[in-house]
């Protein structure tokens, strides 16, 4: 199995003002990278550009060794981001909005499946509650719940610990550990500190103009 | 701690997918998924329809009762209050999606974006442009519309707003982004209306004094035939950059 | 070929470049429109119909091809900033729309002044003011959703799709306009076109229209090259002219 997603020279302007130059960085098959840096210094700009929605960029990002322009169908496939906002519609209930998501792939799935992935982030008992009638915590638990739902390679997971209680934190931490074990990758920030483990990478951004960082 | 050189077989988690999806399979719960919040939210759906009825209610008071001037005219108030009626609902169509995150989300579904977003507006049709058509025939015998137009006046209201949602879909797509993009919308749209806006008219008008009216009804459909091509790949365009923003 | 494309769309060299070409279209626009009114206002024989008020034809008329023409040149500067990311087409397309609205309004205003002795009123619905006054308001959609967004960039990509938007739709408004007219007001006289004009009276108007033209590339080069300026001013090349200057 190859899992290889890789920037050279990355870097990205946003209205005259340079938020990254010259970064180098390579994710592979069970690797935690963290992107580290302080406010303002382009981490979700980089999030958004190594899941492939922000292309106005300088450098190149490969996947697999496939420019990502010709590999994007696939690299899409194979990705799971998690922004700012959980996208959780609150017209809607935790289980109906797992079926779009996963219908979004183009795979109807089943409701088993669904409980079952509802029930690991523990909101089972919620699952037919509009989702706008719950806290802002456990709507992201039903933004995580597609981390078990929909199997993808690559996790692109932008501040996933905001609004989660300490439980959840630990959970959501061994998962994220489990999965780089399988062989997985993950791309996250976060201020919550991540226990060191031999996958956890880091990556620093915001320290002067040209800098790679591992 | 160890990372084990040989991946887990049993994990389903980790082997890297081919895309190719169901496609219909992404369009289909797109279209029930807003189906669906629209349908919860019943009073909001309503409100382009009460707006309808009251604009149409106004001219009356605003220029005369006298039912042969406003048979004249009625053709282009209801067309016209029918389109702003339109307008109104369109703000709407991605907002939610935006504040909620789920707009980003449907641009990393391994889908084409046009496609869904389509789904999207076919939604809004069916929820806004079609029920004005059907319901401009009510205020057309309040506006003593002459018999016999009503359903051309319905048919080519229900052609025309097709149009309408997909060129409006551009410029709610491209405003989406901002913190006050309603009247910045109206701005954007309403120029691009106006040929629809003739063809309807006309087409009415056409009716009510008995000439034919396919020609009218057949540009109608060009003109949606157009939008259909165009407009899709411009709102997806537009979604990418609002999203950015 | 690429490397020439994009060489033409560095700013640096397009500053360049555009000093030398300036100096030449300001002094045709200049000879030409200074040529063309003086033959037109002075010379020109009058209108049998209209007497001397179709002199302002001299204006209304480069007005009204050079509004159209700058819409069409925006969203060919939008679709190469698009698809070729060069910067200096943006820039050329955000000055040119407000030229093109203030040409637009010009033509407008120019055809309302005319209205007054031709019709005896300042507006009519007429085909073509009416497309014009569309057009105006579809200038005003591009400057208005240029200026709403607090990211330069998007702002430049939402005004590039919105004047690609625009522009493919300009000719069916004006053809469904066209149909509308004629629907309602047939065979009426209108200002502008009428077959046979002698040559004494199109010569100048064809001076005149080269004239605009020639004006608007170097007004836009002009204008560009400032907005260059602006944008780049934290550029090492830009801080060398400076010092260069003083």
């Amino acid at each position: 199995m190859s899992l290889r997603l890789h920037a050279r020279n990355l870097a990205c302007e946003r209205d005259d003002r340079w938020l990254f130059q010259g970064l180098d960085l390579e994710v592979r098959g069970g690797e935690i990278v963290r992107i580290e840096g302080p406010n303002g210094s382009g981490k979700t700009t980089l999030l958004k550009i190594l899941s492939g929605q922000l292309t106005e960029y300088e450098g190149e990002l490969f996947w697999n060794d496939t420019p990502m322009r010709q590999a994007r169908e696939h690299f899409l496939a194979n990705l799971l981001y998690l922004g700012h906002a959980p996208g959780v519609k609150a017209g809607l209930t935790p289980l109906e909005n797992l079926k779009w998501y996963q219908a979004l792939s183009g795979e109807t799935g089943n409701e088993t499946a669904r409980f079952a992935a509802l029930e690991s982030v523990g909101l089972a008992g919620f699952e037919d509650l509009p989702a706008g009638q719950l806290s802002a915590g456990q709507q992201r638990r039903v933004a995580l719940a597609r981390l078990e739902l929909t199997p993808r390679a690559l996790w692109v997971l932008d501040e996933p610990f905001t609004a989660i209680d300490r439980e959840g934190v630990a959970a959501l931490e061994a998962r994220l550990v489990a999965h780089a074990r399988a062989g997985g990758s993950v791309v996250v920030t976060t201020h919550h500190e991540l226990a060191a483990s031999t996958a956890l990478r880091r990556i620093q951004l915001g320290q002067g103009d040209n800098l790679a960082g591992i | 701690m160890q990372v084990s050189d040989t991946a887990p077989v049993a994990s389903a988690g980790v082997a890297l997918g081919e895309p190719g999806g169901n496609l219909m399979v992404a369009i289909t719960a797109t279209l029930k998924r807003d189906l669906t919040l629209m349908l919860r939210r019943r009073g909001e759906m309503l409100n382009p329809l009460v707006f309808f009825a009251l604009v149409i209610t106004l001219f009356p008071i605003g220029i005369s009762p006298d039912p042969e001037l406003l048979a004249l005219i009625a053709p282009g108030l209801l067309w016209v209050a029918a389109l702003l009626a339109a307008l109104l609902s369109l703000d709407s169509l991605f907002r939610s999606d935006y504040d909620d995150g789920s707009l980003e989300q449907l641009m990393l579904a391994p889908q084409p974006l046009a496609a869904l977003s389509l789904a999207k507006v076919a939604v809004h049709w069916l929820l806004t442009g079609l029920p004005l058509a059907l319901m401009a025939p009510v205020l057309g015998i309040m506006l003593a519309l002459p018999a016999g137009s009503y359903l051309i006046l319905a048919l080519s209201l229900a052609l025309g707003t097709a149009s309408l949602s997909l060129i409006g879909a551009i410029g709610a797509a491209l405003t989406v982004g901002l913190a006050k993009g309603g009247v910045l919308l109206s701005l954007l749209v309403l120029p691009l209306y106006i040929p629809v806006l003739i063809f309807g008219t006309g087409a009415v008008q056409a009716a009510v004094f008995g000439d034919g009216v396919t020609a009218h009804l057949a540009i109608l459909g060009a003109l949606l035939a157009g939008a259909l091509i165009f407009a899709p790949w411009a709102i997806a365009a537009s979604l990418r950059i609002s999203i950015n923003g | 070929m690429w490397a020439f494309i994009h060489k033409l769309g560095s700013p640096k060299w397009f500053y360049r470049i555009s000093a030398k070409l300036q100096p030449w279209f300001w002094v045709a626009a200049a000879g030409l429109i200074v040529t063309g009114s003086l033959w037109g206002l002075a010379f020109a024989p009058a209108d049998y119909q209209q007497g001397n008020s179709f002199r302002i034809l001299y204006v209304h008329v480069p007005a009204a091809f050079l509004a159209q023409s700058i819409f069409v040149s925006m969203a060919i500067a939008g679709l190469v900033y698009m698809v070729w990311k060069i910067k200096v087409a943006d820039m050329a397309a955000a000055v040119m729309a407000p030229l093109g609205a203030a040409m637009t309004f010009i033509s407008l205003f120019s055809g309302a002044v005319w209205g007054v002795p031709t019709w005896g009123t300042w507006w009519m619905w007429d085909a073509r003011l009416t497309s014009m006054l569309i057009l105006l308001f579809l200038y005003l959609g591009v400057i208005a959703l240029r200026g709403a967004f607090t990211s330069r960039d998007s702002a430049s990509r939402a005004a590039s799709v919105l004047a690609m938007v625009g522009v493919i739709n300009i000719p069916i408004i004006k053809y469904s306009v066209d149909w509308w007219y004629t629907l309602h007001q047939p065979a009426t006289f209108t200002i502008t076109s009428r077959p046979a004009m002698p040559t004494e009276m199109w010569l100048p108007l064809l001076l005149m229209v080269l004239g605009f033209y020639s004006f608007f590339i170097a007004l836009t080069l002009m204008r560009t090259r400032s907005e260059i300026l602006r944008r780049e001013s934290n550029k090492r090349w830009v801080r060398e002219l400076v010092e260069e200057g003083q």
